[in-house]
């Protein structure tokens, strides 16, 4: 029988539980927990520089290798700063466990310092919390908060340990619980074989289908299945934006992605189809333009994994809940056996009019800057996939270079595209990719961002030159809060109400000044010199900072409250 | 449409903010609610009446279902079920309308369970529907202080709720 503290315990856990790095910030309510790693050294920490960074880099590695992060903060300010990272995991379903130490037990309630009610804060954005009553219940207790943050939907789980639990001198019994089973909570399982099969008649019977798929393919490892599925079937391929990679964008059959901005192939695809199967994405609204208008002649097969996500916003034929790999591979044995079988060329017609779209090229079409303008965003994006042949991992801060960044690379593999989709919280960015770059050190990870953006998390510089992390920045600056700008330009007639920055630092200095390297790209025709030159530095973190061209909108882009197709195409044209 | 959801949920710190949030949080309605423990203290059960379309009330069993304290829930309205509330009414009982709380109150099934010289206090259990007849029959009388446990209720027949 081994005997534990509090503290000893939750290191100890961690490393049975195969956990790497944690990455976290250290306070009065935490220093048992810091002491107690400090005197082993299975378990990794990274100090980063403000507690947000610490969810997101944990964010960015979970979302990267499909394992949980995990986070470590004090009491009160430590667990508050963390909020915004534990709630941009929950909004696109990332497992993370984020262990918050809190004030003693007889102090709770008292207003004591550094107090806050970390459960109450994040009761609305985590998949469950939990608070440590007594030190004995520590290693159930993180074998349940992994359990539940990995299984089913994933999501954060927030762990309050008010600093007694983890006092040096109180020991307990230590085992590493191998079973977990919690009578309120059982993970979803195989869809209903019933629906299942109602699902395959629709799609041996569609004329103009698409296959949607989600994030959850993703999350769900379900990629190669579903790819599969669309191979067999020789359907039109869209996805929404967290389900970009999931299927190969570059195959023919890959219409990209839906919604606001998605391609006009893929939202035109999906307002005339008949029948939309799609699996693991959830309608949310920069999906689905207004509800009412959304495919008004098709038939909806939605498979996901929680039974609250099917029909919340639009209405379903077909309702399947289930994982998507069992659903998947389900209907892959259906078609097999299926007396009835596609023919050939029964969607001849349907490829025809989607060919036709994809050729038109609408609202992706850009003027490359010649020598001596100032340059796209777009090209820059694809001169980075180029460079890197689409093999990279791409990181993304929000706004305008987001989305740029989601057009113009193309992802061949899940895992790889890295954004906050649900949430869209600036600043996610360089933390997440230097979260991926530590787990991935063999991988080449860039990160394209604004220079809005990367202000919102630049301190960590100082972690990346602490521990060596080289992760590529491709500072897209176009000297204004991008994305903002555009929706002024097109609904207060371009008034700029906050949205340019008259201070902007010198990014180059500023980067030197933590020990990096920097590059200042203005011309067009320096660019391909400096990503080469920047992607040979291999253990070098390199920042370059592009200036691109502030008056350039993102397109296309659906018109507010129409249905999927109805777009603009330009500043000047519209469908 | 009224649905009357009955929740059977681990009796764990921090289970009903959770319940309570989550209607807040998604913009759910809540007209009753009334949380207990049950016969083994492991468990609670907590029922809500709620307004809703059927759109609306399928997200609410689906979100709370997705609670990982919920260990069962059913909604009772979708099939034959007893519904009952527990109602004290302080009524100011002085002259003529002694006698004539008196008199309501029987009519009712009620009973007086406190009295002084101005006062009865009147107990009442029923549907809610017959809880709030029995505040309009008071009628002209003074009341002084209303209070409702909220709904509770189970499946006729069969059916039970349980683990
Ligand atoms: C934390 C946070 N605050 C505000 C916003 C609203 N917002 C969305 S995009 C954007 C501008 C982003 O500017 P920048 O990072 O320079 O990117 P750009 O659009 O210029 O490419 C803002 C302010 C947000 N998404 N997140
Ligand atoms: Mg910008």
């Amino acid at each position: 029988m081994e005997l534990l503290s509090g503290a000893d315990m939750i290191t100890r856990f961690l490393a049975d539980e195969g956990v790497e790095y944690i990455y976290g910030y250290p306070g009065g309510a935490a220093l048992h927990i810091y002491d107690a790693i400090h005197r082993q050294d299975k378990v990794n920490h990274i100090l980063v520089r403000h507690e947000q960074a610490a969810t997101h880099m944990a964010d960015g590695y979970a979302r990267a290798t499909g394992k949980p992060g995990v986070v470590l903060v004090t009491s009160g300010p430590g667990a508050t700063n963390a909020v915004t990272g534990i709630a941009t995991a929950f909004m696109d379903s990332i497992p993370m466990i984020v262990l918050c130490g809190q004030v003693a037990s007889h102090l709770i309630g008292e207003d004591a310092f550094q107090e806050t009610d970390i459960i109450g804060v994040t009761r609305p954005i985590v998949k469950h919390s939990f608070t440590i009553e007594h030190p004995s219940d520590i290693p159930m207790i993180l074998r349940k908060a992994f359990y539940i943050a990995t299984t089913g939907r994933p999501g954060p789980v927030v762990v309050d340990i008010p600093k007694d639990m983890t006092a040096p001198t109180e020991k307990y019994e230590y085992v590493f619980p191998k079973k977990v089973k919690m009578r309120s909570y059982t993970p979803v399982g195989r869809g209903h074989t019933g629906q299942i099969k109602k699902a395959v008649e629709l799609i041996l019977k569609a004329k103009r289908p698409i296959l949607y798929g989600g994030g959850g393919l993703v999350l769900g490892g379900a990629s190669e299945l579903f790819t599969q599925l669309a191979k067999k079937l020789n359907f039109p391929v869209t996805t929404s934006l967290m389900g970009i990679g999931a299927y190969p964008q570059t195959d023919r059959q890959s219409v990209g992605w839906l919604g606001m901005h998605g391609s006009f192939e893929a939202n035109q695809a999906m307002h005339h189809s008949d029948l939309v199967v799609c699996i693991g994405a959830r309608f949310d609204d920069r999906a689905t333009n207004n509800v009412s208008k959304f495919c008004p002649t098709a038939r909806i097969v939605h498979v996901d994994i929680d039974p609250s996500s099917i029909g919340k916003t639009i209405r379903v034929d077909v309702p399947i809940v289930g994982t998507a790999t069992s659903v998947l591979e389900e209907m892959l044995a259906l078609l097999d056996e299926s007396k009835t079988q596609l023919e050939p060329d029964a969607l001849a017609d349907w490829w025809k009019q989607i060919d036709a779209w994809a050729a038109s090229r609408a609202g992706r079409i850009y003027e490359p800057a010649e020598p001596g303008e100032t340059m796209k965003p777009q090209q820059v994006v694809e001169a980075v996939w180029k460079a890197t042949q689409g093999k990279a991992y791409v990181v993304t801060d929000v706004g305008q270079h987001q989305m740029f960044a989601a057009q113009y690379y193309k992802f061949d593999k899940p895992n790889h595209w890295i954004t906050s989709g649900g949430l869209g919280t600036m600043g996610f960015g360089f933390p997440a990719a230097m979260g991926v770059k530590l787990n991935k050190p063999d991988e080449e990870v860039v990160l394209i961002t604004g220079e809005g953006s990367f202000q919102m998390m630049m301190q960590e510089l100082s972690t990346c030159s602490q521990f060596g992390i080289p992760v590529k920045i491709i500072n897209l600056n176009n000297q204004s809060l991008g994305m903002v700008r555009q929706w002024q330009d097109l609904n207060y007639q371009a008034r700029h109400a906050q949205s340019y920055m008259q201070s902007l630092p010198d990014f180059k200095m500023l980067v030197e000044s933590y020990g990096h390297v920097a590059m200042k790209v203005e011309k067009a025709e320096d660019l391909d010199a400096a990503i080469e030159k920047a992607f040979a530095m291999k253990d070098k973190l390199v920042f370059l900072d592009v200036y691109v061209d502030p008056h350039e909108h993102v397109y296309p882009m659906q018109v507010p409250q129409g249905s999927m197709k109805d777009m603009l195409l330009s500043k000047t044209e519209r469908t | 449409m009224r649905h009357i959801i009955s929740i059977l949920m681990e009796n764990e710190a921090g289970a009903l903010s959770r319940v309570v949030g989550l209607f807040s949080q998604r913009n759910f309605n809540i007209e009753t609610l009334n949380v207990a423990p049950t016969d083994d203290p492991t468990l609670s059960r907590l029922t809500v009446t709620t307004v809703g379309d059927e759109r609306v009330i399928e997200q609410i069993t689906k979100q709370l279902n997705k609670l990982i304290d919920v260990v069962k829930l059913v909604d009772l309205t979708e099939g034959q079920h007893i519904e009952r509330e527990l109602m004290l009414v302080k009524v100011k009982a002085v002259g003529a309308q002694r006698a004539e709380v008196k008199r309501t109150t029987e009519i009712f099934r009620g009973q007086i369970i406190d009295v002084t010289p101005s006062i009865y206090t009147v107990q009442l259990a029923g549907h809610a529907s017959k809880l709030d007849a029995f505040i309009q029959a008071l009628g002209s009388s003074t009341l002084l202080e209303v209070v409702r446990t909220g709904v509770s209720g189970v499946a006729r027949g069969e059916k039970v709720l349980s683990l």
